[in-house]
């Protein structure tokens, strides 16, 4: 029953309930597909047993009437969430062995809607990467290849054995997280849609915390359609989390309605950057053409403050990573190098426990929040973002939705960037929408030159992602795209 | 400045090798808060229980956890800030006090730096001479406390508890508006009495729900401040005295020496009582403040303060001013019964219907030596507040004298039995009875003819017959008539 992992994740689901196939069925299909895509290294745990007793159960409420709107869908879980009895890693060394003995907020409503886990996929070491690069894991890799030289490539990140495991059909959808980028960067690489719900929209309890002011979980999916049905489980105001805005969860799929008629599109002049591929730049101006196309009126908008926001960002988030960190010293749960005394220990601990990568944020971000450069820093950073915020409520009093490319190039290969500002420049059209706390969705649009997947990406008013649905829809329609990778891994 | 008030001024001063040395002081006192939850986790703060007994995920810094702020214990701070009569911030906000420590598993404790909840108040210090003093408050805010590391459960390791991580502390922050120990300990003493009559933390400092850090400088008078050292550790408000007096001569031993007083953070020791260099400013941490990210804004709103305004019960400055006013006490007596809240309700009772002011020096007297004595809190009075109003009911119609009155008392705190049974049964009614007291007077001095001839020739020599009468009547007449009856019989009036 190969074809199982060919559906939608919609189609699953209408399929399971007319009983065409059992979860059961599908799990199998999906754990087979795992199995045999060592190659991806898309998982750093895989969870069959798990995933055979929750498809059992779903089969058993299938029958009885009272299955929930994911029921019996595998999904895989970015291994950001703590998952209650399953290794939790982060894709740090520091969380060895760490099994939580708790459900995040996100994962327990997925669950609690009938979802069924395959695994725990890897992502950069504590969501802090564009390549997957940092996990110590090892690098995930894409299950898309560049057609001049065959290279394997990076699968984006920091969400990227999400994005593999979705792109190549291990798992109907997963969870990511996105603190400068994280679900669309690594969509935009692997031809799937991801999307960043506005800040507030998901819970954060229980997810391995990055930069608190700017993470926010949301769903990686084949379709548009996938990721409303995904995002309808995911969201809703959590008690736990005071940072989580109590609004009613609307029904995102029913917003799709593909009309997007008198709908006023923004073109953000200041993301005309210099040196953009032309392959990038062509692709956004068909995404205009799309949306006028389908009756939306496009017109120029002015975001003058998005030269700050990749600097800005690289000071606020490494500051609160610095301290979000700080709780990973061999005392309580994790790696723990001994030590001639306390420091020392503290010391061998995290230093053993975190990669370069990681050291680099906690550094960047313990200085920029010492004594005498705190205010030239930080809270410099923080004006910063309140001009970017402002920047977008003056455009969305003109517009509706903002169309932007996700990135500004196709996946590239590992090793292939090696210096950090390069990296974080892969970031640039992402990170304003998180510094802004806004929703941002990422939709596979066309290839590129080297025939590879690229994203065009819609970003919406806060608490808007109905309206993005829209769009996105509109957009997903009109790109056709339906190129897929060859299935090299298996 | 008076004469008056300079003669006080200079007798604060210490005198040094050199001259007089002023010591200034400032207090930051850190309250428990009242409450069954921790300030972010729902665990729950109750004192002792074994290690790590009540330590929830957040607690504990689990990977992923959020902090949930407790309404409760920013209800407790706004009461208290408005006991403080302080200024109620609508605005503040958390940030993160980052550094390592295995009792304190975020990294970084959760406070209020730049914008506490509440801002500057003021507290006023009753001095026994009368002399009362303002202290400025600075500011009070919301912390988290740590945990406790435990060295002495394994010889090579040490452990950690987390009972206490988390738990809701205030910290109040005074001006530097002390210049003696006697005012320090008026002053702790006082904002102990403020935060238990809003029992808004039980005031407790052998538990440790409450601490003082003391920042202690010297200078010569006039001049601008000196270079501070911050004592901490001590707990109890006898050594606050020591550590003042301690630390005070030492830094005035070093300047008059020709040294520089070294800004830093010293440990009181309450064996050898004195304070030690724990660390240096250079040594200091760099908290690295910056606003949690994990917590919005504490914004509330002028009519929820309003309301927890109106609630608040009466306050000691009050209750003393009603003391005064309506008791007629002295302000000395006032202020002794208004500093506790229990004294203060003890005393209101006992005097319900009876003369103020005796019930005033029975409580203040003869009730709490004997609690003193068998070392019991006011609440666990054998005597009840109303027995004790009984027995002043007893003295004041003349059914017992008041030397008689402090018998039945004692055997009050011994028995619990109701002061007109104790009269009752053991035939202590006060003789009234003009007929009978005369015949022992008469006895008297038939039987005494040296004295009543001294009695003509010297009147004052009467007392020596009063005695006698008394003695005979086992304290029973009433020494008004008996006073009387002895005049009426040497002819003295």
């Amino acid at each position: 029953m190969a074809e199982l992992t060919e559906l939608s994740l919609a189609d699953a689901r209408d399929g399971l309930k007319r009983r065409d196939f059992s979860a059961l069925e599908l799990a199998r299909a999906h754990l087979d597909a795992v199995s045999a895509a060592g190659d991806l290294n898309a998982f750093v745990t895989q969870t069959d047993e798990h995933a055979l007793k929750m498809a059992e159960a779903s089969d058993a409420r299938l029958a009885d009437g009272s299955a929930g709107p994911l029921e019996g869908i595998p999904l895989a879980i970015k291994d950001l969430f703590c998952t209650e009895g399953i290794l939790t890693t982060a894709s740090s060394h520091i969380l060895d062995g760490f099994v939580p003995t708790y459900e995040s907020t996100v994962t327990a409503q997925l669950w609690r809607d009938g979802a069924v886990l395959v695994g725990k996929t890897g992502c950069d070491e504590f969501a802090m990467g564009s390549s997957n690069e940092t996990s110590y894991y090892g690098p995930v890799i894409n299950p898309w290849r560049r057609k001049s030289d065959g290279a394997k490539l990076v699968p984006g990140g920091s969400s990227g054995g999400s994005a593999s495991a979705v792109a190549g059909r291990l798992a109907m959808g997963a969870t990511a997280t996105d603190t400068g980028g994280s679900i669309r960067q690594p969509a935009a690489f692997t031809g799937t849609v991801g999307l960043k719900p506005t800040y507030g929209r998901c819970s954060r309890w229980g997810i391995v915390a990055f930069a608190s002011s700017l993470d926010q979980a949301g769903p990686l999916t084949r379709t548009v359609r996938d990721s409303a049905i995904m995002l309808g489980s995911m969201a809703g105001h959590d008690p736990k989390d005071t940072t989580s805005i109590d609004t009613p969860v609307p029904d995102y799929e029913a917003a799709m309605t593909g009309d997007i008629r008198g709908m006023r599109i923004g073109i953000p002049k200041e993301y005309r950057v210099d040196n953009m591929p032309e392959d990038v730049d062509a692709l956004w101006q068909k995404g205009v053409e799309w949306l006028k196309a389908a009756g939306a009126e496009i017109q120029e908008v002015s975001l003058p403050h998005t030269k700050y926001a990749l600097p800005a960002y690289y000071i606020v988030a490494p500051a609160e990573a610095s301290s979000n960190l700080a709780r990973y010293d061999g005392v309580r749960y994790g790696l723990r190098v001994p030590g001639e005394d306390l420091i020392d220990m503290y010391e061998n601990t995290r230093a053993a426990g975190f990669g370069p990568e990681v050291k680099r944020r906690v550094l960047i971000g313990t200085y920029v929040l010492s004594a005498g450069y705190y205010d030239a820093y930080y809270i410099k950073a923080q004006r910063v973002r309140t001009l970017i915020k402002r920047d977008f409520e003056q455009a969305f009093e003109a517009v509706d939705m903002i169309l932007t490319p996700t990135t500004p190039n196709a996946a590239f290969a590992p090793g292939e960037i090696t210096d950090p500002v390069t990296m974080y420049l892969n970031d640039i059209f992402t990170v304003t929408v998180n510094m802004a706390g806004l929703p941002g969705i990422s939709v596979p649009a066309g290839l590129s030159a080297d025939g590879l997947p690229l994203g065009l990406q819609l970003i919406g008013k806060a608490f808007d992602e109905e309206t993005l649905f829209r769009g996105a829809g509109v957009l997903e329609e009109a790109a056709g795209f339906d190129a897929r990778p060859d299935h090299w891994w298996a | 400045m008076n004469e008056a008030a300079q003669a006080e001024a200079k007798s604060k001063l210490i005198h040094g090798a050199t001259g007089d040395w002023e010591v200034v002081i400032g207090i930051e006192t850190h309250a428990q808060v009242t409450s069954n939850a921790k300030l972010f986790s729902g665990a729950s703060a109750a004192f002792g229980g074994e290690p790590n007994d009540h330590v929830s995920l957040v607690d504990a810094a689990m990977p992923g956890m959020l902090p949930v702020i407790n309404s409760y214990a920013v209800e407790q701070a706004v009461r208290t800030g408005l006991g403080l009569k302080a200024r109620i911030n609508l605005h503040s906000v958390f940030d993160r006090k980052n550094y390592f420590y295995p009792d304190l598993p975020q990294g970084y404790q959760i406070s209020q730096f730049q914008q506490p909840v509440v801002g500057e108040g003021v507290v006023v210090l009753d001095m026994p001479d009368g002399e009362t003093i303002d202290v400025g408050i600075e500011r009070l805010h919301l912390e988290q406390d740590a945990g406790k590391s435990v060295h002495d459960r394994l010889p090579e390791q040490s452990c950690v508890d987390l009972n206490r991580s988390g738990v809701a502390l205030m910290e109040i922050v005074s001006k530097p508006d002390m210049r003696s120990a006697d005012e320090v300990k008026a002053y702790v003493g006082k904002i102990r009495a403020i935060v238990r009559y809003l029992g808004t933390c039980d005031g407790n400092m052998e538990e440790g729900s409450m601490r003082a850090d003391i920042n202690v400088s010297v200078r010569r008078p006039g001049e601008p401040l000196g270079t501070r050292c911050e004592i901490k550790n001590v707990n109890s408000i006898r050594f606050m005295g020591q550590a003042i007096e301690f630390e005070a001569r030492r830094q005035i031993d070093i300047l008059e020496d020709g040294g520089e007083i070294v800004q830093e953070t010293r440990l009181f020791d309450p064996r050898k009582g004195e304070t030690r260099s724990m660390r240096s400013k250079e040594e200091a941490h760099d908290y690295r403040y910056f606003p949690d990210p994990d917590l919005l804004p504490l914004d509330l709103t002028q009519e929820w303060v309003d309301a927890l305004a109106a609630d608040l019960p009466e306050l000691p400055d009050e209750k003393k001013a009603r003391f005064v006013g309506d008791y007629g006490l002295s302000v000395y007596d006032a202020g002794v019964l208004a500093a506790d809240r229990a004294a203060a309700g003890y005393f209101e009772t006992a005097a319900r219907g009876h003369d103020a002011k005796i019930a005033a020096n029975w409580v203040m007297g003869e009730l709490f030596a004997a609690l003193n004595k068998r070392d019991l809190e006011i609440e666990a009075s054998p005597v009840a507040p109303e027995a004790l109003g009984e027995l002043i009911g007893l003295i004041s119609d003349g059914t017992i004298s008041g030397r008689i009155a402090k018998d039945v008392f004692d055997i009050m705190i011994d028995t619990g039995d109701a002061p007109a049974k104790i009269v009752e049964d053991r035939g202590l009614k006060q003789v009234t009875d003009t007929g009978a007291i005369e015949k022992i007077v008469d006895e008297i001095i038939a039987a005494n003819p040296d004295q009543a001839a001294e009695v003509k020739e010297r009147p004052k020599a009467l007392g020596w017959f009063v005695g006698q009468v008394m003695k005979a009547s086992q304290g029973k007449a009433n020494p008004q008539a008996v006073n009387e009856i002895l005049r009426a019989k040497f002819d003295l009036n």
